[in-house]
């Protein structure tokens, strides 16, 4: 076994090495500033390595060591409220290491060492642990508690556990084989972690935006793809599931886009209040970021160390939604790196396991029931860019055979500022049918109803609309101008919402609830009145309906609305008078 | 010194083939003396212990066999010092303008770092061009990258000229520096550039690098990382607020086709390489602001879209990757409105940090969302009337179609010497919102329009 070789040769983030006995994903350590690097292909004597790092200046001939590990993300108390780059190195240690800009040859730890966490057992000496159980918990911030889980593939005995303040890598459990268990445990990116059993999902994921909770909901443990082309409003909407999705620990990847983004959400998360707990936003997250311009490897390694933090989390029990801005970034970075071997490639020079690689991923999602007996769940929310935006592009098209959920965002409707701009018409979710109990329980038992008649109003105006574009809306009967008028209101009171309004950026259940029936009570009465006698002109001057325009917007909206509709009984009372 | 190799196997387009080298490192920059005495360069694009392939930056004209070529040991970097301001290079950074050598500073790498996201500071300082559609519906801030897209014929240099005279920040005299690079434009272009520098004085506060159309393809690849590294060292070595002007992005990657062709690489979409959006990425993404530096880096590049298509390729790529991006029309263009910007495809994504009551003014974002939805209204209505003509339009709906032409008339249309502050945008925005019915106004909340329109806003000014 020779665990030393050397460079052979260098195109890019592909290094070929000669000399080396490697596993395929092993972590090998490139040239003399030992850049990481993972064996992505072997090939007699030689074996081909993606580095995460910058090749510049490398040269054949420099030394190559092999760790014998694979590709690994550190999981113990402390990965909440961190930073990370795609390999787990956290920026603000890499900014005081290098400086502002991202050099190479350092590693940092993905855990402090030097922090002291609270250690309270649960289990006592001789009691039975197996992989996954809890052996104790830290306060890892003011909302979560950490629990400490024995690693998957460990079980034994308990021979001697500590109670206090510990480091991370100090022992803080002996098994009476000898195994001595830390805070800390390692797992391999690419490999799922083992659950007891994967369950149904059948709640919602409430994210407090209403075209996605109203009408397109994706269950806790499900998964959703959000396409579109550029300037259609993915990162932002991404950013607003991030900030208001009601579970309990967030994983916000972005992965291979703007460093400016990442900035903003950065000086954002920490401001912001969880409507839950009223805590700052950022003791629920943690942020990967690989912007564009860092290296591509570590960019493909991004999606994976995400993953596995949320594995993690829903180890302990609880619900952790992912996203992953854009997995099409991640699609390139293979794609980049499967040329750079000169495979041979697939649909628009994509790999031909782009497919496989895609299904892996998402089906890392799910509500399950953990080792340790409680349940958790990972939901997955993808962004996708395809290029021109084409859906029938190779990553779309893969992404809608796996995800249940189609978030569609269509660029004409974010050129009229229409945000979210999500196409109520191109969208579904097939757990609509799952979360109709829920809903009826939670909500209201008249929620089906007003959702279904909402869509179909949605679905009717876009039939008239075809007929308006011949022959113009004037030469419509009057109740079909009173229904273009009812789904137009859907549309910009309720479907709208203004992420950067302090007060509608986030929109309670119950709210949505109230909000799209006053609208719908609006309608009926209109109808009623049309089919009494009154004009359509006049039904169009109601004040009640401009008030319904701006209600979402009130910080007392309970108090606004009851005005409003005490008002519309009045309106509409001497409308019938006349 | 470094040993010199006579063992050119290959020449292959802009690629020459070495073998029998001593270890050369990647990405290492190549000197290659010609038998005529001549000297060119080039960089390392692969290398191994057999081959290494070199791309020669001013092409392969000339080479023969017999070539010496010495590898250097050390990446392209550019030497910067305060001195650059003034001055105009080649596109590979040798003095054009007659002047003396660069007596440098530093000698920093042209790849330059990321910027590690943790160190930047989110852009939000409102930048003053004085063109309506992009300050009142495009905003562009300090340190962000919003290029514009436009098309062979479209007056796209004379805006890139309007925006780097007119840019300021508000509440401060600085001016911006200008790096300007060209790739690959015509010699009439540079010139009509040049010559708008020197006319306004800009010239002294300006980087100029020039790759023109007939200097060598592969050039074009380094010419934007000399003009980056250049602005970097200005914004973040001196704190100067620094404008790069990269002109036409589109040259630039058909230039990284040409290579990856050269190269028999396997092709991505439309022949273009796979790595191109992280190849323009290392480009684009080298504007920003750190915290703690007082200077800044803000991108306005131009890219010609090819037959006028944003799905092409390269505006594609450049629009997932910039902020934003100004959409320049030709219909606008052809009903002579200047600067013919259509503001329905185009976007600022930095525009919400950028605006609102302590930057801009506190109805800003309410005013511009609402010309968007009403002109974007209007012009739909554009498309019936051509089919029911506009008697069988509703009153509201004739409105609508009225805005939509005033709107291209009055807030769109502007002079090119025309320099309007943030306020006078708005107002025009207000005159051209108080001809629709008040309750169209449905973005805008009430309070605003009591405050800012006309209608009311005269009634106040009665009381008081």
């Amino acid at each position: 076994m020779k665990n030393k070789g050397e460079i052979y040769r260098i195109s890019g983030p592909v290094v070929i090495i000669s000399g080396l006995n490697t596993k395929m994903y092993d972590v090998v350590k490139v040239g003399k500033e030992g850049l990481m690097g993972e064996v992505i292909g072997i090939e007699g004597e030689k074996s081909t390595v993606q580095v995460y790092e910058e090749t510049s200046g490398l040269r054949p001939g420099e030394p190559v060591e092999n760790t014998g590990m694979s590709l690994s993300v550190e999981l113990g108390p402390g990965l909440l409220e961190s930073i990370y780059d795609g390999i787990q190195r956290p920026l603000p240690v890499l900014k005081d290491t290098m400086g502002d800009f991202i050099k190479r040859g350092v590693s940092a730890n993905g855990l402090s060492r030097e922090k002291e966490w609270d250690f309270v057992p649960t289990v006592k000496k001789g009691d039975k642990v197996n992989g996954g159980d809890i052996i104790g918990t830290v306060q890892e911030t003011e909302n979560i508690q950490h629990r400490i889980l024995v690693p998957p593939n460990v079980s034994g005995t308990v021979d001697e556990i500590k109670k206090g303040k510990y480091k991370v890598d100090e022992v803080i459990c002996t098994l009476s084989s000898g195994t001595e268990l830390m805070m800390m445990q390692k797992w391999p990116v690419r490999k799922p972690r083992p659950v007891s059993k994967k369950l149904m999902p059948n709640t919602p994921l409430i994210t407090g935006q209403r075209i996605l909770d109203g009408l397109f909901p994706v269950a806790k443990g499900g998964t959703a793809a959000i396409p579109g082309p550029f300037g259609s409003g993915k990162t932002v909407t991404q950013q607003q599931l991030a900030k208001w999705s009601d579970t309990e620990i967030v994983v916000y990847i972005g992965c291979g886009e703007r460093g400016n983004e990442m900035a903003d959400v950065l000086s954002e998360f920490p401001e912001l209040e969880d409507p839950k707990t009223g805590r700052p936003l950022m003791e629920r997250t943690v942020l990967i970021a690989n912007t564009s311009n860092m290296p591509v490897a570590a960019r493909e390694a991004s999606v994976y160390t995400g993953i596995t933090i949320a594995e993690y989390y829903r180890d302990m029990g609880y619900d952790v939604s992912l996203m992953a801005d854009s997995t099409s970034r991640w699609a390139e970075a293979m794609r980049e790196i499967s040329s750079r071997l000169e495979e041979m490639p697939g649909e628009e020079g994509y790999p031909a396991y782009l497919a496989a690689r895609l299904s892996e991923f998402y089906e890392r999602s799910g509500k399950v029931k953990a080792l340790c007996g409680k349940e958790g769940s990972i939901t997955v929310i993808g962004a996708v860019s395809p290029p021109g935006g084409d859906f029938s592009e190779p990553v779309t098209q893969n992404t809608l055979r796996i995800v249940k959920v189609f978030w569609a965002l269509d660029a004409k409707l974010a050129q009229r500022r229409h945000f979210p701009a999500i196409n109520w018409l191109n969208s579904y979710s097939l757990y609509s049918k799952a979360l109709e109990d829920w809903y009826k329980e939670n909500v209201s038992p008249e929620w089906v109803k007003l959702r279904n008649d909402a869509m179909e109003l949605l679905q009717k105006e876009a039939e008239l609309q075809e007929i308006v574009q011949l022959v113009g809306s004037d030469a419509l009967p009057e109740d079909q101008q009173l229904t273009l008028e009812i789904a137009r209101m859907i549309r910009e009171y309720f479907l709208q919402q203004n992420a950067y309004h302090e007060v509608d950026t986030f929109c309670a259940m119950d709210k949505q609830f109230k909000l799209l029936k006053a609208i719908t009570a609006w309608g009926d009465k209109a109808q009623t009145a049309l089919e009494g006698g009154a004009s359509v002109e006049d039904i169009m001057k109601s004040k009640t309906k401009d008030d319904l325009a701006k209600v979402k917007f009130e910080k007392d909206f309970d108090a606004a609305l009851g005005v409003i509709l005490k008002n519309m009984e009045e309106e509409f009372a001497k409308l019938r008078g006349k | 010194m470094t040993k010199e190799y006579k063992t050119i196997r290959e020449i292959a387009g802009p690629l020459i083939f070495v073998e029998k080298t001593e270890p050369v490192g990647y990405n290492e920059l190549v000197n290659i003396n010609l038998p005529d005495g001549t000297t060119k360069r080039g960089q390392v694009l692969d290398t191994s212990d057999d081959i290494v392939v070199v791309q020669v930056f001013e092409g392969t004209g000339g080479l023969n066999k017999e070539c010496g070529v010495r590898f250097t040991g050390e990446t392209i970097k550019l030497p910067v010092s305060k001195d650059l301001l003034g001055r105009i290079l080649s596109g590979s950074g040798e003095p054009l303008d007659g002047g003396p050598r660069i007596v440098p500073e530093d000698r920093l790498e042209i790849t330059g770092a990321a910027i590690n996201p943790y160190a930047r500071l989110p852009p939000k300082d409102f930048i003053q061009t004085g063109i309506s559609t992009i300050d009142g519906m495009n905003t562009l801030v300090r340190g962000q990258k919003l290029p514009i897209f436009s098309g062979s014929g479209l007056p796209h240099n004379e805006i890139a000229l309007q925006i780097a005279r007119q840019s300021k920040v508000r509440g401060s005299d600085e001016q911006f520096a200008v790096v300007f690079a060209a790739m690959g434009i015509t010699n009439e272009e540079a010139q009509y550039f040049m010559r708008d520098f020197e006319r306004t004085g800009a010239l002294e506060r300006a980087v100029v690098f020039l790759n023109l159309a007939d200097d060598p393809a592969v050039e074009r690849l380094i010419t934007p990382r000399l003009a980056l590294t250049a602005a970097e060292y200005l914004a973040y070595e001196h704190d100067m607020h620094v404008l790069v002007i990269l002109t036409d992005i589109t040259n630039y990657c058909e230039a990284l086709r040409q290579m990856g062709a050269a190269r028999e690489e396997v092709p991505g979409r439309r022949g273009y390489p796979g790595y191109m959006y992280t190849d323009l990425a290392s480009l684009y993404e080298r504007a920003g602001v750190v915290k703690g530096r007082k200077g800044s880096v803000t991108q306005f590049s131009i890219l010609s879209m090819p037959g006028d298509d944003i799905t092409h390729p390269i505006p594609d790529l450049s629009g997932y990757i910039t902020e934003g991006q100004i959409v320049i029309s030709r219909e606008l263009h052809r009903k002579g409105i200047y600067p013919p910007v259509n503001v329905l495809p185009s976007l600022s994504r930095l525009m919400n940090s950028g605006i609102g009551a302590t930057r801009t003014r506190e109805d800003h974002k309410a005013v511009s969302d609402q010309l968007y939805a009403a002109y974007a209204e209007g012009k739909d209505l554009r498309g019936l009337v051509a089919i029911v003509g506009k008697d069988a339009l509703s009153d509201r709906d004739k409105k609508f179609l009225e805005f939509a032409d005033m709107f291209e008339d009055r807030f769109v249309r502007q002079g090119a010497d025309e320099n309007r502050d943030i306020e006078t945008t708005l107002d025009i925005g207000w005159e051209l919102l108080a001809e629709l019915p008040e309750a169209q106004l449905t973005r805008i909340d009430n309070k605003y329009i009591q405050k800012y329109h006309p209608a009311h806003k005269a009634k106040e000014e009665k009381k008081e």
